[in-house]
C-alpha cells in the first residue's frame, strides 16, 4: 500500500480524499487503515501543496547553527506557518529533520536548489530569485 | 554477460586491470549530495567540455564518484595518478586545471588544501590531516570508483568475496567466520552479527528474508547515505553473501525516500548485479537464487527499529511490537528475517576476503573493526570519517575535525542521534566503542557525532531532541507517547523561565520511568539526552530555573539583545532590517533596542558589521 500511496503523492503532490477511497476499494482494505498509513508517514500529505516546496533543515547540525531563525524569517516573509501553503499556492514550507548535507548547514532547499549557509537576511533575495525565475 | 564461475570473474578483473593504464590521468569528481549541492555536477560537466576543447594529445578518464568525506571543502576533485587533491573547485577553475595539471603535470596551488596547523599546502588526500588520522575500510573505495559502474567495483576486487563464499565456503563456515570476526551491528545496537545470522538460519520456517536497513533517520547522520550513494555494490555483495549463509531467497533494502540519489544508485547496482548473474538464479552455479527489491521508506524515524521497519514493508503503520519474539524468528510476514544496517552488510565482503582474524585485529577487546561517524556541528572539518574502534573522542574532534569553529571553547559532543547523550569535556579521552559510549550515558547509534561549543545551551539541546522524539513517537505505548510529551512540557517551561527547582526532580523521575518502561528502542533511549545533560550540565539547568538565565544566550525568553554604545556607529543596517521596528536611533548616533518590542530574532546581530549587538 505504501508504494501505491507514494505513486499517488508523486503524481498529485498530495493524497486527495477520493484517491484514498479508491485505494481502499481496489486493495480491499478498510479506509481507516489507508488513512492510518497516510497520516502516519511524513512522506504523505492530505492537503494540496504549493508550486514551490521550501524545505528548511532542522537537523541537529543545522539547528545548532541557527536554522530555526531561518524558518521563523521565512514564516514571517510568507505569512504562513511551517507545514502550510500560501493562499496563491505558490509556496509551501516544510521543515525536515536532516537532509544529510550537514557541511552546508544551515541549509534550505527550494524545489531542487540548495541554499547553503543560510541567514535570515538572505531569505528575501532567495525568494525574489525564485519568483523571477518563475516569471521568465 | 552472466558470470557463473570464479575463474570467469578473475579473468574479467585481470583484463580490466590490464587495459587500465596506471599512468593515465584520471579526474575524479565527487557528485555526492554534499558536493552536488555546491555545484559539483557543473564542475564535472566543465571538465568534460574543457578536455574536449583542449583535448589534443591527452587521454583522460573523467569519473563521477561518491562521497570523499571531506564535505566541508566540496566540491572535491582528485586527479590521478598523482592523487592531487583539489578542494572547493568551481567550474571557472576547470580550464586552468586542465591546461596546467592534465597537460603539463603542474599543480594549481590555490586549489590545494592549506593545513591550518602547519600553514603548508597539502598535495595529496592522504596527507590532509582530516584523512591521515583515519582508517578507511568500509569507505575505502568511496571516492575511487564510479558507483554507477559495476566494472569499477569489479576492478577493485568486487564480488570476489561472493565468489569465494559460494564456491569455497559452507554456510556454516561463513557464519562462523562472521562470528569469529567480532563484527557487531553498525546501525547502533551493536548486537553481534554472526549470532544474529545463526539464530535466523536456525529459526523454524520454510522462507527466510534478509533486509538491509538504510532508513537513516537520525538528524545529523549521513554515513549510510554516503555509503549507499558511493559504493552500493559493497552493500549488495554483503547482502547476497548473508542471504546465501542464512538461506534466504528474497532480500529487501529499506531506504529513506529523502535520499533520492542513494535510491537511484542502489537500483542501478541491483540491475547491473542481475545482468552479471550476481543476483537471480543459480548464483555462481550454486543452488542459490536471490532477488533484492528496494523499499522506499515513508519518512518515519521509528521505522529504523526492526519490527517497525518490517511492519512498514508489509504496508502497515510503522509501529514496533514487543520483542519477546525476535524478528530473526518471526519477522517479515512472520517468517525468519535477518535485518542489518547497510554498513554492517558492507563489512561482510571485507571479512570474507581477508578473514576473521584480520578484522578482529583492529579495535578494542569487545568491539572490533572500525566505526563510521558523520562529524558535524560546531567543528571545523565537517565530514564523514572512519576510525578504528577505540579511538578517543579528542582525537576525532581535534585531530580529524580540526577543533572547534571560530576558535570557540568546546562544551559537549552528542553521539547516537536523538537516542544518544551528551558527553562533556572531562570525558573527551573516552575511547569510542559501543560499550564505552553506553557507559557514559550515550550510544553509538547511527553514527552521528555532533560537536557543541560554548554558545550551545544544553537545556535547549535536550529540548530539541525531545521535540523531535515526541513528534516521531508512534504513539503505541503510554510511557513513550505521554512520558516524552510531559518531559518536553517541563523542559520547555525551563527554557522559558517558568519552572521552579522541583521540576528538575520530576524531570529526572519521568526520564527514568520512560527509560525503563517503553516498548521499543526509541522510547527506551529517548530520555538519554535529558539524563546525560542533567548529569553533566546540572549548572546550566540550575541557572535556568534559579537565576532565570541562559548562560549560552540561546533561550529566547531568558535573553535580551542590546547595543554596545561605544561600538555602534549608527550606520542603520540593523534598523532597516528589524522586522519589529524595535530599533531606534538617529544616523551616525548609537542606536538602542526596545526590549518590549524585540522578539529576539537576531537579524540585527547578523546585519551589524561592527559586532556592536550583544546578548545578555
Amino acid at each position: 500500500m505504501i508504494a501505491v500511496l507514494q505513486e499517488i503523492e508523486s503524481s498529485y503532490g498530495y493524497l486527495p480524499a477520493w484517491a484514498l477511497r479508491q485505494v481502499s476499494e481496489k486493495l480491499e482494505l478498510p479506509l481507516t487503515q489507508v488513512y492510518g498509513v497516510a497520516s502516519f508517514y511524513d512522506a504523505f500529505h492530505l492537503t494540496p501543496r504549493g508550486k514551490h516546496l521550501i524545505r528548511v533543515c532542522l537537523g541537529t547540525a543545522c539547528y545548532l547553527r541557527g536554522s530555526t531563525r531561518i524558518l521563523e524569517a521565512l514564516e514571517r516573509e510568507l505569512g504562513i506557518k511551517d507545514g502550510e501553503t500560501t493562499p496563491d499556492l505558490e509556496f509551501s514550507i516544510q521543515s525536515v529533520r536532516c537532509l544529510g548535507a550537514c557541511a552546508l548547514s544551515p541549509v534550505m532547499i527550494i524545489d531542487e536548489f540548495y541554499f547553503d549557509k543560510m541567514t535570515p537576511t538572505k531569505i528575501n533575495s532567495v525568494l525574489k530569485r525564485i519568483q523571477e525565475k518563475n516569471e521568465n | 554477460m552472466k558470470i557463473r564461475t570464479n575463474q570467469v570473474l578473475v579473468a574479467l578483473r585481470n583484463s580490466l586491470l590490464e587495459n587500465k593504464d596506471p599512468n593515465k590521468p584520471c579526474v575524479r569528481v565527487c557528485v555526492s549530495t554534499g558536493c552536488r549541492a555546491r555545484g559539483s555536477l557543473d564542475v564535472l560537466e566543465a571538465f568534460r567540455e574543457e578536455v574536449m576543447k583542449q583535448g589534443s594529445g591527452i587521454d583522460v578518464d573523467i569519473k563521477q564518484t561518491g562521497c570523499h568525506g571531506f564535505c566541508e571543502r566540496g566540491p572535491v576533485v582528485v586527479i590521478g595518478p598523482k592523487e592531487i587533491f583539489y578542494q572547493g573547485v568551481k567550474p571557472y577553475d576547470v580550464p586552468e586545471v586542465v591546461s596546467k595539471t592534465l597537460h603539463k603535470g603542474e599543480v594549481v596551488d590555490r586549489l590545494l588544501y592549506l593545513d591550518p596547523a602547519t600553514n603548508q599546502k597539502v598535495l595529496c588526500e592522504t596527507e590532509v590531516p582530516f584523512y591521515r588520522m583515519q582508517t578507511r575500510r568500509i569507505l575505502a573505495n568511496n571516492g575511487r570508483i564510479d558507483p554507477t559502474n559495476i566494472l569499477d567495483y569489479i576492478t577493485v576486487g568486487g564480488y570476489q568475496a561472493l565468489a569465494k563464499a559460494i564456491t569455497t565456503m559452507s554456510c556454516e563456515k561463513i557464519i562462523h567466520t562472521v562470528e569469529k570476526s567480532g563484527l557487531r551491528g553498525l546501525g547502533g545496537g551493536g548486537f553481534p552479527t554472526g549470532r544474529k545470522w545463526r539464530s535466523c538460519r536456525e529459526a523454524e520456517g520454510d522462507i527466510r528474508f534478509v533486509i538491509g536497513n538504510g532508513d537513516e533517520g537520525d538528524p545529523g547522520a549521513f554515513s549510510d547515505r554516503s555509503l549507499m550513494e558511493a559504493n552500493p555494490h559493497s552493500i549488495l555483495e554483503g547482502l547476497i553473501i548473508g542471504a546465501y549463509a542464512i538461506g534466504a531467497k528474497q532480500g529487501y533494502l529499506y531506504v529513506r525516500s529523502e535520499y533520492p540519489l542513494a535510491l537511484k544508485h542502489l537500483q542501478i547496482a541491483i540491475d547491473q548485479a542481475k545482468e552479471y548473474g550476481f543476483l537471480g538464479d543459480a548464483i555462481f552455479g550454486a543452488e542459490f537464487d536471490l532477488d533484492i527489491d528496494i523499499i522506499r521508506g515513508g519518512g518515519a524515524f521509528v521505522c529504523g527499529e526492526s519490527s517497525a521497519l518490517v511492519a512498514s514493508i508489509e504496508g502497515k503503520v510503522g509501529e514496533p511490537r514487543t520483542k519477546y519474539i525476535h524478528t530473526v524468528e518471526r519477522g517479515l510476514w512472520n517468517k525468519p528475517t535477518n535485518l542489518n544496517n547497510v554498513k554492517t552488510w558492507a563489512c561482510i565482503p571485507l571479512i570474507v576476503n581477508n578473514g576473521a582474524d584480520w578484522y578482529a585485529k583492529m579495535g578494542t577487546e569487545k568491539c572490533k573493526g572500525t566505526a563510521i561517524f558523520s562529524l558535524v556541528g560546531k567543528v571545523n572539518n565537517t565530514g564523514l570519517i572512519e576510525v578504528p574502534m577505540g579511538t578517543s573522542l579528542k582525537q576525532i574532534i581535534y585531530d580529524i575535525g580540526g577543533g572547534i569553529l571560530e576558535g570557540k571553547k568546546f562544551k559537549a559532543v552528542q553521539t547516537g542521534g536523538p537516542s544518544g547523550g551528551c558527553i562533556p569535556e572531562e570525558l573527551l579521552d573516552l575511547p569510542v566503542d559501543f560499550d564505552r559510549l553506553t557507559e557514559a550515558g550515550s550510544m553509538m547509534g547511527s553514527g552521528g557525532m555532533i560537536v557543541m561549543d560554548e554558545a550551545t545551551c544544553m537545556v535547549d539541546v535536550a529540548r530539541y531532541f525531545l521535540d523531535f522524539l515526541q513528534y516521531e513517537s508512534c504513539g503505541k505505548c503510554v510511557p513513550c507517547r505521554e512520558g516524552v510529551k510531559r518531559m518536553l512540557e517541563i523542559i520547555t517551561d525551563i527554557t522559558a523561565g517558568r519552572a521552579e527547582k522541583e521540576k528538575l526532580e520530576l524531570l529526572q523521575e519521568l526520564a527514568e520511568m520512560v527509560k525503563d518502561f517503553s516498548l521499543c528502542g526509541l522510547g527506551r533511549t529517548s530520555p538519554n539526552t535529558v539524563l546525560s545533560t542533567l548529569k553533566y550540565f546540572q549548572d546550566e539547568y540550575r541557572a535556568h530555573v534559579k537565576d532565570k538565565k541562559c548562560t549560552a544566550g540561546v533561550c529566547k525568553d531568558l535573553i535580551e539583545y542590546f547595543i554596545l554604545e561605544n561600538k555602534c556607529t549608527g550606520c542603520g543596517a540593523c534598523l532597516k532590517l528589524c522586522p519589529q521596528q524595535a530599533i531606534r536611533g538617529r544616523p551616525k548616533n548609537p542606536h538602542t533596542i526596545d526590549p518590549s518590542k524585540c522578539f529576539r530574532c537576531g537579524v540585527c546581530r547578523d546585519a551589524c558589521p561592527f559586532e556592536a549587538i550583544m546578548v545578555k
